[in-house]
């Protein structure tokens, strides 16, 4: 259920765009998931619905899943996360806190540990829409 | 694109009364002892502690206060354990014995990942065992914690000392309190990190002697808390708990 502390993020993070942008209602909430986190996405949409505030009762969240892609900084081999390679301690600790990749993943070309994460760490706010103040 | 977890920290630190970044200007000047002592005391007083070591690449509050085989609780986020009177967070939880090679973006991540889905209960005091340094971890907390407050471990090393005048100099320039300078590893009567600390317009908390009863009393709380270095810990500690009530 560690989601719904991620979920209570997206609501707070969206609420504060929303008031900067004046929104009075809002309508869509564009979230991206990172593959590396491994979130239950039944349950990111199930937080995300009994946490939303008022403004967001017509809301529709539509969440995107991001391939997590590496890059080793070393030999500069490029692959992509794959959470069946892994035991289930480490693919768990990896939910968690993404940067334990660290620990338990190395290159597959060179071994090294020292990688970029270029894509699908963790949780984005990529959008919000909805209905502002003047437009009645 | 916005990072949503930056926007919860306030929220998740919003029940702590003080939070105490326990730090050094350089490695091995004994911060990570004095965290995990001034937390073991102040719990040991009746207060509400947490305990979260933020030297993600070199844990060891774990080691010294002999926590094994706990894991937080997954409830909404994670509820760290309690353990001897502390709510205890650490990134062992996840890394185990493994080396984390982590870079300074990692790092940043990582802490920002941590304090954005640990669920604190109602504290006191939160105490934070930094990392060595003025980092990527030093300028998050100033960045993500409002009323972050600076605990500062020195040796009678002049080179230690060094290292304190630019953190605690650019602590000053950004406004962030600085509790006071401890100076541990004390061998002789000199007085002259007293007075450097004072020059610097930082308040001297106390001196620690050099005890060589510490090394066999890590992973031992009881020993630990009889060492000269706890009976110190608590003089500068009641300070703290002074301040807190006034």
């Amino acid at each position: 259920m560690h989601e719904w502390a991620l979920a209570e993020a997206v609501i707070a993070a969206a609420s504060q765009v929303a008031e900067k942008e004046g929104l009075k209602e809002v309508r869509e909430v564009k979230i991206k998931v990172g593959e590396l986190q491994q979130i239950e996405l039944g349950i990111l949409e199930f937080a995300l619905s009994q946490l939303k505030p008022t403004k967001f009762k017509d809301a529709k969240f539509s969440i995107k899943v991001a391939k997590a892609k590496l890059k080793c900084r070393v030999c500069g081999h490029k692959w992509l996360f794959k959470k069946e390679k892994m035991d289930e301690s480490a693919a768990e600790a990896i939910h968690f806190v993404p940067e334990i990749v660290h620990t338990y993943i190395k290159c597959p070309k060179c071994g090294s540990p020292d990688f970029e994460i270029l894509e699908g760490r963790g949780v984005w706010l990529e959008s919000i829409k909805g209905v502002k103040q003047e437009d009645g | 694109m916005v990072d949503p977890r930056i926007s919860i920290i306030d929220e998740r630190m919003r029940g702590i009364g003080r939070i105490i970044a326990v730090s050094s200007g350089k490695g091995g000047v004994g911060k990570s002892l004095v965290a995990a002592t001034l937390a073991l005391t102040l719990a040991k007083k009746g207060y509400k502690v947490g305990l979260f070591d933020l030297d993600f690449t070199s844990p060891s509050t774990h080691i010294i206060l002999g926590i094994e085989s706990v894991k937080p609780k997954e409830e909404k986020g994670i509820v760290p354990p309690i353990v001897h009177g502390i709510e205890y967070m650490s990134i062992i939880y996840y890394s185990g014995e493994h080396v984390s090679p982590l870079r300074g973006a990692d790092v940043s991540n990582a802490l920002i990942e941590l304090l954005s889905i640990t669920r604190w209960k109602r504290l006191d005091f939160l105490v934070i065992d930094m990392p060595p340094g003025i980092g990527d971890a030093t300028l998050d907390l100033i960045r993500l914690i409002g009323n972050i407050e600076f605990l500062v471990v020195t040796t009678p090393s002049q080179l230690a000392f060094e290292t304190v005048r630019k953190l605690a100099s650019l602590l000053k320039e950004l406004k962030i309190h600085v509790i006071g300078v401890i100076e541990n590893m004390k061998m002789d009567n000199s007085e002259t990190t007293q007075l450097k600390a004072r020059k610097l317009g930082v308040k001297f908390l106390g001196e620690i002697p050099y005890d060589l009863k510490v090394e066999e009393a890590i992973g031992n709380t009881d020993k630990l808390l009889n060492t000269i270095l706890a009976k110190k810990v608590e003089e500068m500690a009641e300070k703290l708990w002074h301040n807190q009530k006034n």
